[in-house]
């Protein structure tokens, strides 16, 4: 593993931070793990919840196919071992919002085993290519319901619609060194399940939040007692408990302290953490086999279905975008990073292609580039993402077709896109409205530029005298005087010939 | 194997079932009696038999990802699920605070 040099600098010297995170990600399904009830997000309380779910006497679980092959399906995705037998256990606990008593879990033998995946270089993070992070095990459990603490003086109002959702608890190794790299692993790991649509990686809708593990050592070390850090729901906030975790650990250790192993919770409000002082018989939870559910054994076919349905990932995307379409490693990059991207562009060079009549490789950097830094500015700047665009991969690729053939020239182009947006109307037939069309005509712009240096006659003198930087001005007026229209190769070649 | 005193308090305790002292003196033996008893199961070799997990040779089925495909497993039945609820709210099962 290559080495991070992030340090937390102590009285006693540097220490190394240690982060392992275990992230719950909630599967996308219509229904629950065990029971029929529907999953969908702000439904009126208690309005999906099961007599299963609700844990009445006599209910039996029954697991959901497509909880399973969602949670298969994102192991193959992070490399992992498939185990093809696995278990249910019974995790014992007391609390409002766990009707059952208990939640259904994997301790033993969990459906996902060994896998990992490699974050995002970043130099400036002091992050390294190929940096790998392993992850252990997924598995597959039920989610808890929902309390509502201030809506009354005494009570908590309890709502069950969540109680029994689908959760993958995925858990990495202690392979992150700083914050900077736990960030870049939920990222990524939140990527590689939106390709794989196990999960919609909504953090502030909580369908997918960390528990993070952070202890520190002197380099070299054995590793120091941890403390974990439940429930953090944004990247941002996954590396604020990190930096603050890591800070007071160090504070502690060399004022003499001991670090506690325990549970701890991050307040967004100041960006620090604090102890959950829970009971510490808490932790006992008395796991065992679930006996309403047999074992779950998945043949071949099955997990061929689930290898078959993969999408193309992230990485193998991106190298495919430099290998064989061109596109720089940062291109590249950008628009692998959110499959709604990926799915943008790949549909904007397909149209772009056709429309142009050439090959998806020769026309992928002129269509990469534009949206990169074209197209998403101008559309950040008219309050739209690009799930809610107004402008579709067709319109953009007419108006790349426009650009591409010389009909108009890029600074007008941009103005093109402004009305796009605004109007919803088409390239084509806005550059016709406004008569933006690009001035190609050598006659019309031989009149311009005779024009421009007769009434500038004494900076042709200063030109002619050798200030040739002089150029860049007789090229801005005459396109001033042309409303931006001229072809501005044709102008640089007419404006050379006439200056001599 | 057998348990103390202190270890069925304990189990009392996580399951939050009250136990009053002469309960504990009834239990603890009780409880022994049947680990002992259990612990024959100890004496018969049973390596290389594979643990059982059903009396007869079945597999853990699974139901299609539809909502309410079966009304006795499906949601849409609040009055139901909160019919036993002493302090049913608005929709929501009411519960003495807790907070952590």
């Amino acid at each position: 593993m290559t080495e991070s040099t992030y340090r937390i600098r102590g009285a006693t010297g540097d220490w190394e931070v240690v982060i392992g995170l275990e992230v719950h990600a909630q599967v996308t399904s219509k229904a629950k793990l065990f029971s029929g009830a529907a999953t969908a997000f702000g439904a009126e309380p208690n309005a999906q919840v099961s007599l299963v779910d609700a844990a009445m006497p006599g209910m039996l679980p029954v697991p959901n196919r497509e909880c399973i092959r969602q949670a298969v399906r994102t192991g193959m995705a992070i490399d992992a071992q498939i185990n093809k037998w696995s278990r249910f256990d019974r995790k014992n606990y007391f609390y409002a919002d766990l009707p059952q008593g208990y939640q259904i879990s994997q301790l033993y033998h969990p459906l996902v085993g060994e896998g990992s995946l490699v974050v995002e270089a970043d130099e400036k993070a002091g992050i390294p290519a190929d940096k790998r992070i392993g992850i252990e095990r997924i598995h597959v459990e039920q989610d808890a319901g929902k309390l509502m603490h201030d809506q009354h003086p005494t009570m908590s109002y309890v709502d069950l619609n969540r109680s029994g959702v689908a959760l993958m608890e995925i858990v990495s190794r202690p392979d992150m060194r700083s914050p900077a790299e736990a960030g870049a692993y939920v990222r990524k790991l939140r990527s590689i399940l939106r390709y794989v649509g196990s999960c919609d990686g909504n953090m502030e809708e909580g369908s997918m939040r960390a528990d993070v593990n952070v202890s520190v050592r002197k380099p070299g070390d054995e590793f120091g007692t941890r403390t974990e850090t439940k429930n953090v729901n944004s990247v941002r906030f996954v590396m604020q408990t990190i930096e603050h975790e890591a800070r007071r650990q160090v504070d502690l250790i060399e004022d003499g302290g001991k670090v506690v192993q325990e549970t701890r919770l991050f307040d967004p409000s100041t960006g620090t953490t604090r102890s959950m002082r829970s009971k510490e018989d808490a932790h006992d939870y008395r796991y065992f086999p679930d006996p309403d559910l047999l074992p779950l054994e998945l043949d071949d076919a099955f997990l061929d279905e689930c290898r078959e349905s993969l999408p193309e990932l992230p990485d193998a995307k991106r190298r495919r975008y430099v290998e064989d379409l061109g596109l720089s490693a940062y291109n590249a990059q950008v628009l692998t990073a959110e499959v709604e991207t990926a799915r943008w562009f790949e549909a904007l060079l397909l149209e772009t292609a056709t429309a142009q009549g050439k090959q998806p490789a020769d026309v992928a950097k002129q269509a990469a580039n534009w949206l990169i830094s074209e197209f998403f500015g101008a559309l950040n700047k008219a309050g739209h993402e690009l799930e809610d665009s107004p402008v579709g991969h067709a319109q953009a690729a007419e108006l790349l077709a426009l650009i591409g053939k010389g009909t108009i020239s890029g600074s007008i182009a941009k103005q093109v896109l402004e009305k796009m947006l605004e109007t919803g109307d088409g390239a084509a037939a806005i550059v016709e409205r406004e008569g933006l069309k690009q001035e190609s005509d050598s006659g019309a712009i031989e009149a311009a530029v005779d024009k421009i240096l007769a009434d500038n006659a004494d900076k042709v003198e200063q030109y002619k005298a050798g200030k040739e930087a002089l150029f860049g001005f007789f090229v801005g007026q005459t396109m001033k005087a042309m409303q931006g229209k001229g072809n501005p190769q044709v102008v640089n070649e007419v404006l050379k010939a006439k200056l001599g | 194997m057998s348990v103390t005193r202190e270890t069925v308090a304990k189990i009392a305790s996580l399951a939050r079932i009250r136990m009053g002292e002469p309960e504990l003196d009834r239990m603890v033996p009780e409880l022994n009696g049947i680990l002992e008893w259990v612990e024959q199961l100890g004496e018969v070799d049973c390596s290389g038999v594979e643990p059982m997990t059903a009396v007869i040779p079945q597999k853990l089925r699974l139901r299609d990802d539809v909502v309410d495909a079966d009304p006795l497993t499906g949601g849409g039945v609040r009055e139901e699920v909160l019919a036993n609820a002493p302090a049913p709210e608005h929709g929501f099962f009411g519960v003495p605070k807790v907070i952590e």
